[in-house]
């Protein structure tokens, strides 16, 4: 049984030029894939078309089916019942994911109201979501905008807000890349034990791959929006075959390299 | 709330000040002929049509600012100048906001020919002279106020209009629209809950400035004689009777002159002032 299966992804501007070029995956309920390239290599497209949220002026063509819902060409009505229930999706920049005019219990209400609730049942709810991701005072929180938080905080309420619709699988794109490192440590760790707990498939969408390497059981690369080698996390990182995975590889165990050459070794 | 560091209490303080220096001025400006017009509902020194005071009186004895050629009160004109000033502001407004931030919203979601064929019907109707739909309507109808507001009011929606379109543009990219759609928040709701108080801020600083052209607009139309009729005195139209006799009778043009100075200048003051108070990312300076 799969929950995500994508088959042949086509990813077109209005003007014809491809973005995603025949992209093929799928994803089993539990299992993690990491979705690895550079800026503009399409993997933040890709898991828009998941949810059927690609920029105006895209068209996508191919097969996403999601949870047994295919994707491309449904309905508005058809895909507003599937997205939040059995995809969320968590955002690079916390800052613009959240409105700045609203306060954040009432951000993570919008999803729980959905389901709903209401009064102090609903109030428990944003309370119990705001918890879950390690936020401490969650009374204030929730009573905060999003200027008063920190960038942290801000994608600790982006994740709560995802995961309150319970969804079965998760798509993060690029959720740590604006944080500083130890948030981003963090944010992983939380990521990780959540996912696990509610045992989520997830879509990991990332330029890092240690990022990557840390929350995903697979990896897929892409470049130029074609898919150039998947496979086991241990593999790709201990054996890359491609010449652009190796130089993805590569490039990562320099970064760390430095690190150990200045630690004195 | 805490303060970030390296933010002066001191300019804080400052700026709060003349903030609030800003709007307060334009309250008591704009309120000051709002009280005219306030009071002019309940009495009037004398009636609009009593012409008893002899012509072109000068002011004082019985009559506080004089007379005009008619022998009309000029106090009398005046505060029923006000009444009608304030009605054609407010109701051009509301006519503005209503069609324009509807024709905007939608402008903004359609796609396609839809879009085009609304960005340029607001574009034709922003190009249209005012002055030339004033006349088209009185035609249609007659030489009323609701003539001249409904004017003021289609002309100023289209300026809206294409405000809204943009500044709703702009909140539709944003990363949290996506969310809440990913959330499963219908569109009726993601206007009203996300979109509208995102560009309220601007939106309200527009309208404020858009009540000071409408008051303007409306003196120009009733100078032309395309206004409220008589006996219904508007400043445009005292303007317009006392300019035979500027020279001998001064304060007939100078009177609702002035107070069409402080009014449009009281309500661009609110208008700056709010754009300061209202403006997000001020206020995320000053938490």
């Amino acid at each position: 049984m799969t929950i995500l299966d994508i088959r042949d992804l086509t990813i077109r501007t209005a003007g014809g030029r491809v973005l995603v070029d025949g992209l093929s995956l799928s994803l089993a309920p539990g299992q993690r894939l990491g979705l690895i390239g550079e800026s503009g290599s399409g993997k933040s497209l890709t898991s828009l078309a998941v949810l059927g949220l690609l920029p105006e002026g895209m068209a996508a063509s191919g097969s996403v089916e999601l949870a047994g819902t295919q994707v491309v060409g449904a309905s508005e009505r058809r895909l507003a019942k599937v997205r939040g229930r059995d995809a969320a999706i968590v955002f690079q920049e916390p800052l613009t994911a959240l409105d700045p005019l609203m306060r954040a219990g009432r951000q993570i209400a919008e999803p729980l109201r959905r389901r709903g609730l209401s009064g102090t049942e609903l109030r428990r709810a944003v309370l119990a979501a705001l918890e879950r991701v390690l936020l401490p005072e969650p009374e204030r929180i929730a009573r905060a905008f999003p200027h008063e938080m920190s960038g942290g905080q801000r994608q600790r309420v982006a994740l709560a807000m995802a995961l309150a619709c319970e969804p079965k699988l998760l798509i993060a794109d690029e959720p740590t890349t604006a944080l500083d490192v130890t948030v981003q440590a963090e944010l992983l760790d939380l990521l990780d034990a959540l996912v696990r707990e509610r045992e989520m498939a997830v879509l990991f969408v990332s330029h890092d791959l240690a990022v990557v390497a840390k929350v995903a059981d697979r990896v897929l690369v892409l470049k130029d929006g074609r898919a150039v080698e998947e496979g086991d996390v241990r593999d790709i990182v201990t054996a890359p075959r491609e010449p652009y995975t190796r130089a993805l590889v590569a490039s990562a165990r320099q970064l760390e390299s430095a690190l150990d050459r200045r630690s004195g070794r | 709330m805490k303060r970030l560091p390296g933010q002066n209490p001191a300019r804080g303080l400052t700026r709060s000040l003349t903030r609030s220096l800003t709007l307060t001025t334009g309250c008591l400006l704009a309120g000051a002929v709002g009280l005219l017009a306030l009071v002019s509902l309940f009495w009037l020194p004398y009636a609009s049509d009593d012409t008893s005071g002899g012509r072109l009186a000068a002011p004082g004895d019985g009559h506080l600012l004089g007379t005009d050629k008619l022998g009309r009160d000029l106090l009398t004109q005046l505060m029923t100048g006000s009444r009608i000033a304030v009605q054609a502001g407010l109701g051009s407004v509301l006519i503005a906001a209503t069609v324009g931030v509807t024709l905007g919203v939608l402008a903004a979601f359609a796609q396609g020919w839809l879009d085009d064929t609304l960005s340029v019907l607001l574009d034709i109707l922003i190009a249209f002279p005012t002055l030339l739909l004033a006349m088209l309507i009185v035609a249609a109808r007659s030489a009323t106020l609701e003539s001249a507001v409904l004017a003021i009011g289609l002309a100023q929606s289209a300026v809206v209009g294409r405000l809204v379109r943009v500044l709703v543009k702009r909140v539709l990219a944003q990363d949290f629209i996506t969310a809440s759609r990913t959330s499963g928040t219908s569109w009726p709701r993601i206007v009203a809950g996300h979109i509208l108080p995102n560009i309220w801020p601007t939106l309200v600083v527009n309208l404020a400035l858009q009540f000071g052209l409408a008051v303007l607009a409306e003196a120009g139309l009733s100078y032309l004689g395309l206004g409220a009729p008589p006996p219904n005195a508007s400043w445009g139209r005292m303007l317009q009777e006392a300019q035979a006799t500027f020279t001998t009778a001064p304060a007939g043009a100078l009177a609702p002159g002035i107070l069409l100075v402080l009014l449009v200048i009281g309500v661009n003051l609110i208008a700056d002032g709010l754009r300061d108070t209202l403006d997000p990312a001020a206020r995320r300076r000053r938490a």
